[in-house]
C-alpha cells in the first residue's frame, strides 16, 4: 500500500511540473514582465523607471529562463522560472503584487471557504440521493416524469439567477437571514444557511439526474432482480442492493472533489461577501494580480492531483475487486 | 459587407452542418435515430424554439458598415431594429411604461416649476394622456400586431397546404407536426406583435444608460449561440483526434496524450479562463493600434474566449473516446481489417470514427447548454466576453445591484433570465431526445 502511494505521489510530480511549465507560459512569455508593469502601473504614463522599480520589487528583473551572465549551476536557478518555481513547488507563494503575504492570506481564508463548502457538499449528496432514490422507487409513473421535468428546469437556470433571487426572496422581502457578510465562529451560521441553500437547489437538477441514472443502472442488474425475486421489499432492495453498489462511483466522484473544496466556491463568496479563497481570487482577477492568480492556479492542481490519489486509495478501499498495481 | 471573425467561422459552421446533414440522409443507420427525434414531440418543439434563437443569430451575423457619417459596423438585425437602437432615453423605465423611472424637476409651458416623473422621449410618445388611452393602446396594437403574424402564417400554411397535400401529408398530420405547427404558429404571431409594439414603446424597459432591454437581451442571443457553438467547433478536433490516437496505439501516444490532458484537467478550468483572458487583456492593451474598432476588439475577444474555453473543454470528451475506442479495437471487425492488411489510418477512418460518432453528437448537444451558462457567470466574474458585447451575463452582472432599488428593477434581470432560460431549456430538452435517440445503450433501441 505504501509502496503504491509513493508511485502514485512521484505520478504526480511530472504533472506538477507541467501545470507550473502552463502557467509559466501563460504569465511570462505570451507577455513580458514590462507588459504586465505597464498594465499595472498605467498604460501610458509611466516612466521606464518605474517599470524597473516594479519589476525589482517583484522579482521580475531576471531573465526567463537562462541567465547569460551568472556561472555555472547559477545560469538556471537566478532566471524567473526557477526562483518563481521553486517558491511554488515549497508552497511559498511570495508576495502579491499588491504587497500582502500570499500564504498568510490563504491560511486565513481556507476557513470560511471550508465552512461554506463542507455544508453544502453534505447536504448537497444528502438532498439529490434521496431525490434520486424517490425517483427510481416511483419509477415508470407520472411523478417520475414530474420529476425529471422539475430536474431539466432547476438545470436550466443560471447559477446566478438562484443567488439573486435567494437574496432578494429571503434576504430581502422576508428579512429571515442577512443578505451578506460574514462573521467568525458560531456567528457565522446566520450567514451561511443562505449560500448553503442556494448551491444545494440549484444543484439538485444536475446532480439528482446524475445519481438517477447511477441507480438506474444498478437496477437493472441480475443481483437486484434476485434479491426481488427472494422477497424482498422493494425498498429494502434498493436501500441494501443498488445504494450499497452505487456507492462506489458516488464515493468516487465525492472524493476528488474533497480537496478541492478548500479552493471555495467563486461566486458565492463573492455574491455573499464571504472572505474565503473564492472571493480571494476574484479579487485577484479583477485587480489583475498574477502572483496570486498564478498561486491559485497552482494550489488548486496541487488539491486537484491529491483528489485523484485519494479516489485511487478509495477505490481500492471500498470495491475488493480493484487490486493496487 | 464586413466579415468578423466569428462571423466567418459561424458561416463555415453553417457549410459544415450542412454537409453533415447531407451525409447522413444517405446513411440508413443515422436516419433511424433522427427518425426517432422527428418524431418525438418534446424533441421537435425544441428543435423549433432553436432553429428560432438561429435564426436571429445568423441575422446578427452578417455584418456591414453602416451608410452616413458614423461609419460604424452593424448586423443585418441591428439594420432592422434602427428605432430600437434610437430611441434612447435618459435612465431606467419600466416595460410599456411611458415616464422616467426617476422623479426630475420640470418646468411646465406655463413657466411653473414641479418635481415629477417626466414623460419618455421615445416610449409611448404618440398618446396624449398615458394613463387612460396606454392599456387600450397596447391591446389594438397587440391584437393588430397577432392578426397580421397570424395572416402571415396562414398565407404559408394554405401554400404548403398545397403543395404537399399529396405526397407528405404526416408532414401536417403527425402528432408532432402539429405541436410543431402550433408553436410556429405562436413564435411568428407573437413576434410579429413585439415588432410592432416596440416601435411604440420599450416592451421590456430600459436600463440605465436609457438604452431598450429588448434590443439587448435580442442581440444577447448571438454570444450565446457564438460561445455555445464556435467553443464546441475548435474543441472537437482535438478531443476526436487525441481521443482516438490514444486509444487506437496505446503505448507511448496514449501516455503522453494522458498527461497532456490531466494536466490540463488538474488546473481548475475558471482560473485557468482568468489566467488566459488577462493575458489577452494584457496582449490586446499592448497592441492597441491592430484593434481600431469597438467591435473588432469585442470579437477578438470573443474568440479568444471560444478559443480558451476549447481548450479546457475537449479533456472530458477526448477521455470518452479514448475509453470507447480501446473497447472497439478489440472488436472482430476492426481485427479482421487489420488482418486483411488495411492501413491503419484507414481503419481509423472507416472503422472507428463512424462507431464513436454517436458519443460526439451526444457530448456536443449536451455542452452546449452548460457553455450558454458557463458565458453568463464568466462575464460576472469580468473573464467572460468584452464589456461593450451584448451578453446575458454582462446584463445580468449590470443589473443585479439594481434589486436593492425601491421599487425594484426587475426588467433586465427578468428579460435575460427569460430569453437564456428559454435557449437553455430548449437546448438541454432537445439534449435529451438526441440522447435517447443515439444512445446504443437504451433498451428501446436494440
Amino acid at each position: 500500500m505504501i509502496q503504491y502511494i509513493i508511485r502514485r505521489l512521484l505520478y504526480a510530480v511530472p504533472l506538477l511540473i507541467g501545470v507550473n511549465v502552463l502557467t509559466f507560459v501563460l504569465f511570462f512569455i505570451v507577455n513580458s514582465p514590462d507588459d504586465m508593469a505597464r498594465m499595472q502601473l498605467g498604460q501610458k504614463y509611466v516612466t521606464e523607471q518605474a517599470v524597473q522599480n516594479w519589476k525589482r520589487q517583484r522579482g521580475y528583473d531576471l531573465p526567463l529562463l537562462w541567465n547569460a551572465q551568472e556561472r555555472g549551476s547559477e545560469r538556471m536557478t537566478e532566471t524567473i522560472f526557477f526562483q518563481k518555481s521553486v517558491g511554488l513547488f515549497l508552497f511559498d507563494f511570495g508576495i502579491s503584487d499588491s504587497g500582502r503575504n500570499i500564504g498568510a492570506d490563504i491560511k486565513q481564508r481556507m476557513w470560511p471557504s471550508l465552512a461554506l463548502a463542507l455544508p453544502s457538499l453534505l447536504v448537497g449528496l444528502l438532498v439529490n440521493i434521496s431525490a434520486a432514490l424517490l425517483m427510481v422507487l416511483f419509477r415508470n409513473s407520472y411523478l417520475e416524469v414530474g420529476g425529471i421535468v422539475l430536474c431539466v428546469i432547476l438545470m436550466s437556470v443560471s447559477s446566478l439567477f438562484y443567488i439573486i433571487g435567494g437574496q432578494f426572496l429571503i434576504g430581502k422581502l422576508l428579512k429571515l437571514v442577512p443578505i451578506s457578510g460574514y462573521d467568525d465562529g458560531l456567528n457565522a451560521i446566520k450567514f451561511l444557511i443562505l449560500p448553503v441553500l442556494i448551491s444545494v437547489v440549484s444543484g439538485i437538477g444536475s446532480g439528482a439526474r446524475w445519481y438517477r441514472a447511477l441507480f438506474l443502472e444498478e437496477v437493472e442488474q441480475d443481483y437486484v432482480r434476485t434479491a426481488r425475486a427472494k422477497g424482498l421489499s422493494e425498498i429494502r432492495s434498493l436501500f441494501s442492493h443498488v445504494l450499497g453498489n452505487a456507492m462506489i462511483p458516488i464515493l468516487t466522484g465525492v472524493v476528488v472533489i474533497l480537496p478541492l473544496l478548500f479552493m471555495g466556491s467563486l461566486i458565492l463568496e463573492s455574491f455573499f461577501s464571504i472572505p474565503g479563497l473564492g472571493s480571494y481570487t476574484i479579487d485577484a482577477i479583477n485587480r489583475q494580480d498574477f502572483a496570486i492568480v498564478r498561486a491559485m492556479v497552482f494550489l488548486g492542481s496541487v488539491l486537484y492531483i491529491l483528489g485523484l490519489l485519494l479516489t485511487d486509495i478509495s477505490y481500492t478501499l471500498v470495491d475488493p475487486r480493484v487490486r493496487l498495481s | 459587407m464586413v466579415v468578423l471573425w466569428t462571423d466567418g467561422l459561424i458561416y463555415l459552421l453553417v457549410v459544415m452542418v450542412t454537409g453533415l446533414g447531407l451525409y447522413m440522409r444517405g446513411q440508413e443507420h443515422l436516419r433511424r435515430p433522427w427518425r426517432k427525434v422527428t418524431g418525438s414531440v418534446i424533441g421537435m418543439l425544441s428543435l423549433v424554439v432553436l432553429l428560432f434563437f438561429v435564426i436571429i443569430g445568423l441575422l446578427d451575423s452578417i455584418h456591414f458598415k453602416a451608410s452616413g457619417k458614423s461609419n460604424e459596423i452593424i448586423s443585418v438585425l441591428d439594420y432592422w431594429a434602427t428605432p430600437l437602437r434610437e430611441h434612447q432615453e435618459k435612465t431606467y423605465s419600466a416595460p410599456f411604461s411611458a415616464y422616467l423611472y426617476n422623479k426630475e424637476l420640470m418646468i411646465s409651458e406655463s413657466g411653473q416649476q414641479s418635481w415629477g416623473y417626466p414623460r419618455l422621449v421615445y416610449g409611448g410618445r404618440h398618446l396624449q394622456d398615458p394613463a387612460s388611452e396606454k392599456l387600450q393602446d397596447i391591446a389594438v396594437k397587440l391584437s393588430l400586431g397577432l392578426l397580421k403574424g397570424a395572416g402571415l402564417f396562414a398565407v404559408f400554411f394554405v401554400l404548403l397546404w398545397s403543395l404537399r397535400r399529396e405526397q407528405q401529408r404526416t408532414l401536417i398530420t403527425g402528432r408532432a407536426a402539429r405541436a410543431v405547427w402550433l408553436l410556429l404558429f405562436l413564435l411568428s404571431s407573437g413576434s410579429y406583435a413585439l415588432i410592432d409594439l416596440s416601435g411604440y414603446y420599450h416592451v421590456l424597459g430600459t436600463d440605465k444608460v436609457g438604452e431598450d432591454v429588448f434590443y439587448q437581451t435580442v442581440k444577447s442571443i448571438r454570444t450565446g449561440l457564438v460561445i455555445g457553438t464556435l467553443t464546441t467547433m475548435i474543441m472537437l478536433p482535438m478531443a476526436i483526434l487525441f481521443g482516438i490516437l490514444a486509444g487506437f496505439f496505446r503505448g507511448w501516444v496514449d501516455d503522453v496524450i494522458q498527461y497532456v490532458y490531466t494536466t490540463l484537467n488538474s488546473i481548475p478550468s475558471v482560473l485557468l479562463i482568468a489566467a488566459s483572458i488577462l493575458m489577452v487583456q494584457v496582449y490586446m492593451a499592448n497592441n492597441e493600434q491592430a484593434y481600431t474598432s469597438v467591435v473588432v476588439r469585442a470579437d477578438m475577444r470573443l474568440l479568444f474566449l471560444c478559443l480558451i474555453l476549447g481548450v479546457t473543454s475537449w479533456t472530458g470528451l477526448c477521455r470518452m473516446l479514448r475509453a470507447e475506442t480501446l473497447k472497439l479495437r478489440e472488436k472482430e471487425y476492426v481485427q479482421a481489417a487489420q488482418a486483411l492488411g488495411v492501413r491503419q489510418g484507414m481503419i481509423l477512418f472507416r472503422h472507428i470514427l463512424p462507431n464513436v460518432m454517436h458519443i460526439v453528437l451526444i457530448s456536443v448537444v449536451l455542452d452546449f447548454s452548460s457553455l450558454v451558462l458557463a458565458e453568463a457567470v464568466l462575464s460576472y466574474i469580468n473573464i467572460g466576453v468584452d464589456p461593450t458585447t451584448y451578453s446575458w451575463g454582462n446584463m445580468i452582472n449590470g443589473a443585479r445591484l439594481e434589486m436593492a432599488r425601491e421599487p425594484v428593477v426587475w426588467w433586465s434581470l427578468g428579460a435575460s433570465f427569460l430569453f437564456m432560460f428559454t435557449l437553455v431549456l430548449a437546448a438541454n430538452l432537445f439534449a435529451d431526445t438526441v440522447r435517447n435517440a443515439f444512445d446504443p445503450r437504451r433498451v428501446e433501441n436494440v
